[in-house]
């Protein structure tokens, strides 16, 4: 069947001239059709113009062209602009925003040869962990309905693993790739803070927020990376640094590359089969030659109270645009004034609105320094930790997630719950550094396990090399649910 | 570290957030919860710590002062809810 296949197979199978574009546009099409009434992982699907983006990739395949991603069917996470196509951040605000231009990240994965499938759920303006805080619905894991996929991405991670896609973009604000590629057994990489252009991502935490791949592979990871990555005039914040050819460092050797494993990072009520499956990961490292010590990340406790400061903080500037005047959404009731309120108190759903007042109250006036600025210090000293710990190490391995998928409704009453299934993933993007997580077991209720493999800042090269050394040693990667309503 | 309901209130002020009573209870609660997980802030000394806004490196990027052909006028408006000759259409400031 090939909806199954990944990128780089995919690929190599369409060059030899075995499929159409158009037939594995098809072939896609018709999982979606056959699974996506129970995962529900797209909010918009666009299939009529699928195949004439198919069709256009056959031709140009006739006449010569060979881009990486050439006929290749993806799909984007519904917070990245895409032109002519409703971005609605899942969020009844935008229910209606039609953006007239690309993100740079999808412009560049067109310009590569993709064809864009649609756009999958998320939480409501990246805020969540399980896709529950979407305003249309909630995406289910594939390998057990009743359980969430994760999040923020959690549809781009279902679609991936669910072969209703062959990868999928995802954004990164504190976990939101990582954490739902944990919890649905693929790949998630969350790069380097600066290394993909953010134009056209609608704005969560600005000083966090990141660009990322969703993919069935590691190799399909460094393929995906190469093409979204490097400067863009468009974005101040994006490094004007060489984009380096990722797929060309996998090689399997990590022979005396130092790995770290952090002693903070098996937390008082983790999953012990999470735990398990970790240590179990790290001696396979170290059967392959890489160096494991142990390094010491002390303020990881701070992690949480931090982000949870200064993203809020940063969101509730960000969503002050939405006010009723430009997007979508308005409603309207007396003046000016009450038409703000009334649109804002309607447009956003509950997690969003908590964040906004969160963030609100921590830079109003006399809160600013106890929370917002004590929040900027520490978050100093968390970054110091990375810095020092790769004086030491080449990377740190740690689990993704304390918990492999949890249930949909479990932790939706309790906001901080469900702040905490982030609580391992939220430092690096504070650090600003890179990482992925990557499939490494089952729990005993056949429920994927997550490996986190983090990196310096534009250490993606060698977080893609010890992660693909581990996959090409294990099979857990080759795992598929059989979906079953 | 318990929010008032007229604290909360003010929060939602000045955010422009219309919040039901029942919202208004439920935030006062939770948001009241969250602050207190957050204390545990306090047990680190940062008197000598400077913030960290950005992890970037880059600070003032510029760029030529070259001019762009802007989006169509039509293009941006067709996402307003309300436009009128061109203009985003909003209702009366002043009665």
């Amino acid at each position: 069947m090939i909806h199954e296949l990944t990128i780089h197979e995919a690929r190599d199978r369409l060059v030899a001239g075995e499929f159409t574009a158009v037939e594995l546009a098809e072939a896609v099409l018709e999982r979606i059709l056959a699974v996506d009434n129970l995962v529900k992982a797209y909010l918009t699907l666009t299939p009529e113009d699928v195949l004439a983006q198919a069709r256009a990739a056959d031709e140009r395949r006739a006449a010569g062209e060979n881009e990486p991603l050439l006929g290749i069917p993806l799909a984007i996470k519904d917070v990245l602009c895409t032109k002519g196509v409703p971005t609605t951040c899942g969020s009844r605000i935008l229910e209606r925003f039609v953006p007239p231009y690309d993100a740079t990240a999808v412009a560049r994965l067109k310009a590569a040869g993709a064809l864009l499938l649609g756009k999958t759920n998320n939480d409501e303006f990246a805020m969540g962990s399980s896709t529950e805080n979407s305003a249309f619905f909630t995406t289910h894991n594939p390998w057990d309905l009743d359980r969430v996929p994760g999040g923020s991405s959690g549809g781009s991670a279902a679609a991936v693993v669910a072969d209703e896609c062959l990868g999928a973009l995802g954004t990164d604000t504190g976990g939101s790739v990582r954490q739902p590629a944990s919890l649905c057994g693929i790949v998630g990489l969350k790069p380097t803070y600066g290394r993909v252009s953010r134009y056209g991502l609608v704005a969560y935490a600005s000083s966090l927020d990141q660009v990322g791949v969703l993919t069935k592979d590691v190799t399909d990871a460094a393929l995906l990376l190469r093409c979204i990555a490097g400067h863009d005039p468009r974005d101040s914040t994006s490094w004007d640094v060489p984009v380096p050819d990722y797929a060309a460092g996998l090689t399997g050797d990590v022979r005396g590359v130092r790995v770290g494993v952090p002693k903070e990072y098996f937390v008082a009520g983790m999953q012990p089969e999470v735990e398990a499956a970790v240590r179990a990961a790290v001696d396979v490292l170290a059967g392959l030659g890489a160096a494991v010590a142990e390094v010491s990340l002390p303020h990881t406790d701070y992690a949480l109270p931090v982000y949870y400061l200064i993203a809020p903080a940063e969101a509730s500037a960000n969503l002050a645009r939405y006010d009723g005047v430009r997007y979508s959404l308005r409603v309207t009731s007396g003046g000016l004034g009450e038409m703000y309120t009334a649109t804002r108190g309607q447009g956003f759903g509950p997690e969003v609105k908590r964040r906004i007042m969160l963030g609100t109250y921590a830079l109003s006036a006399g809160y600013y320094d106890a929370y917002y600025l004590k929040a900027q210090k520490v978050r100093t000293l968390i970054k110091a930790d990375f810095d020092a710990a790769f004086e030491e190490v080449d990377v740190i391995v740690a689990p993704t997630s304390p918990t492999t998928a949890f249930r949909i409704g479990e932790k939706a009453d309790d906001p901080l719950q469900m702040y905490l299934s982030d609580v391992l993933t939220l430092s690096m993007n504070l650090a600003g550094n890179c990482g992925l997580s990557l499939p490494c077991g089952f729990d005993e209720a056949g429920l994927p396990v997550g490996l986190q493999v983090m990196g310096p800042a534009l250490g993606e090269e060698q977080v893609l090399r010890v992660a693909y050394a581990y996959e090409q040693a294990t099979e857990w990667h080759l795992k598929r649910p059989s979906i079953r309503a | 570290m318990k929010l008032s309901r007229k604290e909360v209130q003010h929060i939602a002020e000045l955010a422009r957030l219309a919040l039901s009573d029942e919202e208004q209870a439920l935030y006062q609660e939770q948001l009241s919860a969250i602050l207190d997980y957050f204390e545990r802030l306090r047990e680190i000394d940062t008197e000598t710590i400077s913030p960290t806004a950005t992890v970037l490196p880059l600070r003032g990027v510029m760029r030529d002062d070259v001019t762009q052909p802007p989006f169509p006028r039509d293009d941006i408006l067709a996402n307003a809810p309300d436009s009128e000759d061109g203009c985003f259409q909003v209702p009366a400031v002043l009665e």
